[in-house]
């Protein structure tokens, strides 16, 4: 089967049919197994046991990240191809991308508390990912506010690609400015910074996040779907009702 | 067990809880409402032409 043929709506509603209820089951097992490692892993030298908060605080940066690229990839979609299924991944993904970017920063400003003293700083790292939660509110507005579906998806999606000058600057923000927030230690040149005995539980914990960012998607795509035809069925019983 | 910062660890993995808690609430809650008005329509006979049984 080609690709192109799973991105019919009807194939896709059948196949995650199927795939939805395997995925949430994975991501919650994995999600839980991560978190009992994480608190099972040892404290910090530095930090102490407030390295607890990088366990979902990193996936959730990563995730606002790859939420945000996945909303690029899908505008493409909607512009180039003018697939009806980009336009709906397009829209659902906004909303759940920006709870990861909010969870980010929230969880990294009470981290931030204990150990540098301050809940905010406007430091480069902070900031571009406060532009990133902004952007993905702005995208939610923009929807909202144009009542055409097809007009507010094409706005929608040209403001993603605009906006995704934003997400290289999340992450190298940290190298191209000296900033309070700390450089790379994971994905980086030369490897890993941190002891295996903590990296294995991030990693899994991220693992886990992002089942559950592509369950939440797949089901509410399932949901826009349906929507979508809801609302052309409405239309044609409002017609009838007018002639009937 | 938590340290003299264990307030701040609570406090982000409640805020973690309660965010993704609510997502999950909001989007099952969405679906089981299309699909119940759907479900209403073709109870009144309304559905897609190309209808094939594949709204689950």
């Amino acid at each position: 089967m080609a690709l192109m043929d799973l991105a019919n709506p009807t194939r896709f509603l059948a196949l995650s049919g199927r795939v939805l209820p395997w995925l949430s089951g994975t991501a919650i097992v994995i999600v839980a197994v991560g978190l009992v490692l994480a608190f099972r892993a040892p404290a910090d030298y530095q930090q102490g046991e407030t390295v607890r908060i990088m366990y979902i605080h990193v996936p959730f940066a990563w995730l606002a990240m790859l939420g945000y690229t996945l909303l690029a990839l899908s505008s493409l979609g909607i512009l180039v191809w003018r697939h009806p299924l980009a336009d709906v991944a397009h829209k659902t993904m906004a909303p759940i991308g920006a709870c990861f970017a909010f969870l980010c920063l929230v969880t990294g400003s009470l981290w931030g508390r204990p150990m540098w003293g301050t809940y905010w700083v406007w430091d480069a790292r902070l900031t571009s990912m406060l532009v990133l939660l902004l952007l993905y509110l702005g995208l939610l507005a923009l929807r909202s506010a144009i009542e055409d579906p097809n007009q507010a998806g094409r706005a929608a999606a040209v403001l993603s690609l605009v906006g995704f000058i934003n997400v290289p600057i999340v992450k190298f923000s940290v190298d191209w400015w000296n900033t309070l927030h700390q450089p790379a230690s994971v994905f980086r040149m030369g490897g890993s910074t941190i002891d295996p005995s903590m990296l294995w539980p991030l990693m899994i914990c991220a693992i886990g996040f992002t089942l559950v960012m592509f369950a939440l998607h797949m089901a509410a795509m399932r949901t826009e779907i349906l929507r979508r035809r809801l609302r052309v069925l409405e239309a044609r019983a409002a017609a009838e009702a007018a002639y009937a | 067990m938590l340290g003299e910062h264990a307030v701040f660890i609570i406090a982000a993995f409640a805020a973690s809880v309660v965010v993704l808690g609510l997502l999950t609430l909001w989007t099952v809650l969405d679906g089981r409402a299309v699909r119940r008005r759907l479900a209403e329509l073709e109870a009144r006979g309304i559905r897609r032409r190309s209808a094939g049984g594949d709204a689950s």
